[in-house]
């Protein structure tokens, strides 16, 4: 394994005029090779960028509603203060309840203002009082407060955003495992691609082969030849196709508040250096699917 | 240096050679011949280990070519120089950079070996065509490019397949006279050739002995010859 690391390195920076010059130009098969690792490092990036975005929005999920639960109270007018002193009280002697405080009505236009509109007229209409809850590192045991609001407020009811927490966490980080997954699709297909096209070109040079086995050389220089071309290619093809998708990235819309996940798609901070790994990893495919190919067919000849 | 001990190739059921014995002494001159087809190639490629025998032993370099690794193989190729009927060039290379490939493929400097390469260029005579392409090369010259290629290693071997086949008679005494000096210097020589007159014209140079493969076996041949 130390030796196929210090061949990858070799490849990649040490130049052997000599030994690339005895694999005769492949043509428009290089060309292909290149273009194919770019288009595949293109979607790489963007598969990637999924993947960190989707990451985020899950943990600002888990973190945002994590801590925060809701207290909805629906009571008859002249019961709604006294339910709220009610539940406020049982609230402030909760263990694993951090703070609580009742909505303001400005606070609940705010709220609604995205399905009625701004000009709302929230003392018209039965709406429920919101109390938020704040809660601890260690939270409330949810069913027992449920049973004390219930004998303290009948109109009371506990929301810790559980049921609604749980499946928006779990399709995000659904999201960010199916994007890895795509990731890992595209290192195999890039494998898969660069295998067919360099036992295309083994094959094409069998009696380039041939010679150099007779006049003496060993499996690891005729393979070194072949790796070297197909690993530069998939460098230089990876390379292109990594800039211009992070090009295509860099214009999306800026995130905003409004436009929620889609515009959220891109890097952040230092994020942005992943990509860069992209080239290196086509290499490091590219290298090992071209060494395979050389050695399985360097094996069946003499 | 070569020694096949009832040595047997066969090939999709059939017995190509059978029964091969043989024993190439350092600094000998041996000539193969027969009819096209006897198998006198495939003898050659035994010995070059391009085939491994399907019965009886090759020694090469006193080891068994079975027990071999692949890098073996090539390090012991280096110590044979080949020279085929078709010559067999990288034709994208020069007739330069073709004959310095087995100082390449070793890992030895060429360019620090350029004016060995130089000195070997003008002993075939190929001195004004080293930056050539092989399809530029007529016949004869083709050949002395493939054995000077065969040579530059310092091998302690040199195997030709029909090295004479394809050129004329004068060109052929030409390539001939090369090869007797090699083996004055110490060269084990094994040429296969159906030419009769090359070799009545080298046993009158060197003590060449002559085998021959009759009925898929080797024979030594008499004074027929």
């Amino acid at each position: 394994m130390n030796a196929a690391a210090t061949s990858f390195w070799r490849v990649l920076f040490a130049s052997d005029r000599r030994a690339d010059r005895v694999v005769p130009p492949s043509g428009y098969t290089a060309n292909l090779t290149s273009f194919t690792a770019g288009a595949m490092a293109f979607l790489a990036v963007f598969a990637l960028a999924l993947s960190l975005a989707t990451g985020r929005l899950a943990d600002r999920w888990s973190a945002e509603l994590a801590r925060t639960a809701t207290v909805r109270i629906s009571a008859p007018d002249g019961q709604m203060e006294a339910q709220s002193k009610a539940v406020l009280k049982v609230l402030e002697t909760t263990p694993g309840i951090a703070s609580a405080r009742v909505l303001s009505d400005q606070e609940q236009r705010k709220l609604l203002e995205p399905w009625f509109g701004p000009d709302l007229p929230l003392e018209a209409l039965p709406i429920p009082r919101l109390i938020e809850v704040i809660e601890n590192e260690k939270g409330p045991d949810a069913e027992g407060l449920r049973l004390r609001l219930s004998a303290e407020a009948p109109g009371a009811v506990f929301d810790d955003h559980t049921r609604w927490r749980r499946p928006l966490i779990k399709a995000a980080t659904r999201l960010r495992s199916l994007a890895g997954f795509s990731i890992l699709l595209i290192a195999l297909s890039t494998a898969a691609m660069i295998t067919l096209a360099a036992n295309a070109a083994l094959s094409a040079n069998a009696t380039v082969i041939k010679v150099l086995r007779l006049v003496g050389a060993r499996d690891n220089y005729i393979a070194r030849a072949f790796v070297r071309r197909f690993t530069m290619r998939a460098l230089a093809g990876a390379a292109v196709g990594t800039v211009v998708s992070m090009i295509a990235v860099s214009l999306l819309p800026p995130a905003a508040e409004e436009g929620g996940f889609l515009t959220g798609l891109g890097f952040r901070g230092w994020h942005w250096f992943l990509p860069l790994l992209i080239p290196f990893l086509s290499a490091l495919v590219a290298f090992w699917a071209t060494r395979l190919a050389a050695f399985r067919t360097l094996r069946g000849l003499t | 240096m070569i020694e096949l001990a009832s040595a047997a190739f066969s090939y999709g059921g059939g017995d190509i050679l059978t029964d091969l014995n043989l024993r190439l002494a350092p600094g000998s001159f041996h000539f193969l011949t027969g009819p096209s087809g006897s198998g006198k190639t495939t003898l050659l490629r035994l010995c070059y280990m391009e085939l491994l025998p399907s019965a009886g032993k090759v020694m090469l370099f006193d080891a068994d070519v079975r027990s071999m690794s692949r890098d073996q193989v090539a390090l012991n190729r280096r110590r044979i120089g080949i020279v085929h009927q078709d010559c067999q060039f990288l034709d994208h290379l020069n007739v330069a950079e073709n004959i310095a490939l087995p100082l390449d493929v070793s890992g030895r400097d060429a360019g620090a070996e350029a004016g060995n390469l130089q000195e070997l260029l003008g002993w075939v005579g190929l001195s004004g065509h080293a930056r050539s392409m092989p399809p530029q090369l007529s016949g004869g010259e083709r050949q002395r490019a493939a054995l000077a290629r065969a040579v530059i290693m310092s091998p302690d071997i040199i195997i030709a397949d029909e090295p004479t086949g394809n050129i004329d008679w004068e060109m052929a005494l030409r390539l001939l006279t090369l090869l007797v000096e090699l083996n004055k210097m110490g060269k084990t020589i094994l040429i296969a050739t159906h030419d009769l007159n090359l070799i009545r014209t080298a046993k009158s140079q060197t003590s060449a002995r002559v085998l021959r493969i009759h009925n898929r076996r080797l024979q030594l041949a008499g004074a027929d010859l």
